[in-house]
């Protein structure tokens, strides 16, 4: 169990090579990654994606939704990697990775962190095209997403 | 009391502060950002539609009726985009 929030990149492959070394207890291994993805539209091509986040609280926030997977979910080991700082088109924003003796908790579990966290981990997305810059909005599906999890809160 | 305030995202950029030392009689969330709304014409336009905003006391997401006294810091900002 584990969280970083970190500015420089991380590598996927080494990460779930990390998590499961030496482990015979591991049926079942779920990664996500989110990268950064481009603008569809020509004429405003995204340059860069900052990424602004409250030091302390996203430890916290990310420490509080990993336990909470953990209490629901019979899960033999998670990870949770959220970058900030400036990002371009195509890089990593974050990953997850949960795993459990069998598919199902590692599947449910990595959807469970994934959904919290878009919602209550203290990120900021601002997005840069041509010397402009736009906040994110968050998303009213990302707020229902958690509905069926059972609670609103983490 | 004095408390730190801190801001992020939109709210950071139109107060034009990360973060400030308050002092505030308030005793909720509330009534800080009632507090606040006093210091100028930026806070106003900041705090002008609460139901944008979000709260965390000492680090957790809290609601605006949330009790500050003893808090240690309180922070604004828009709805999360993490992921």
């Amino acid at each position: 169990m584990a969280v970083r929030v970190q500015t420089e990149d991380f590598d996927l492959g080494a990460e779930l090579a990390q998590l499961r070394e030496g482990r015979t207890d591991i049926g079942a291994l779920v990664s996500f990654s989110g990268l950064v993805r481009g603008s569809d539209d020509p004429d405003h091509p995204l340059d860069v994606m900052e990424l602004e986040h409250y030091p302390g609280m996203t430890e916290k926030a990310l420490a509080g939704i990993e336990a909470e997977a953990t209490a629901r979910w019979n899960l033999q080991a998670s990870l949770i990697i959220h970058r900030y700082g400036p990002l371009r088109p195509g890089e990593q924003i974050m990953m997850v990775a949960t795993a459990s003796r069998h598919r199902q908790a590692a599947f449910e579990a990595a959807e469970f962190l994934m959904d919290f966290l878009k919602s209550r981990a203290p990120f900021w997305k601002k997005e840069k095209s041509g010397g402009a810059g736009s906040w994110v909005d968050a998303r009213v599906s990302d707020e229902d997403a958690l509905k069926r999890w059972g609670r609103g809160g983490a | 009391m004095a408390v730190k305030v801190l801001y992020f995202a939109w709210l950071r950029e139109r107060i034009g502060e990360a973060s400030e030392v308050v002092e505030t009689n308030a005793k909720t969330v509330a009534e800080l950002v009632e507090d606040l709304r006093d210091r100028g014409e930026e806070y106003e336009l900041a705090f002008a539609d609460v139901s944008a905003i979000r709260a965390a006391v000492d680090q957790d997401l809290v609601e605006f009726d949330a009790d500050i006294s003893g808090a240690g810091e309180v922070a604004f900002f828009p709805p999360m985009t993490g992921g």
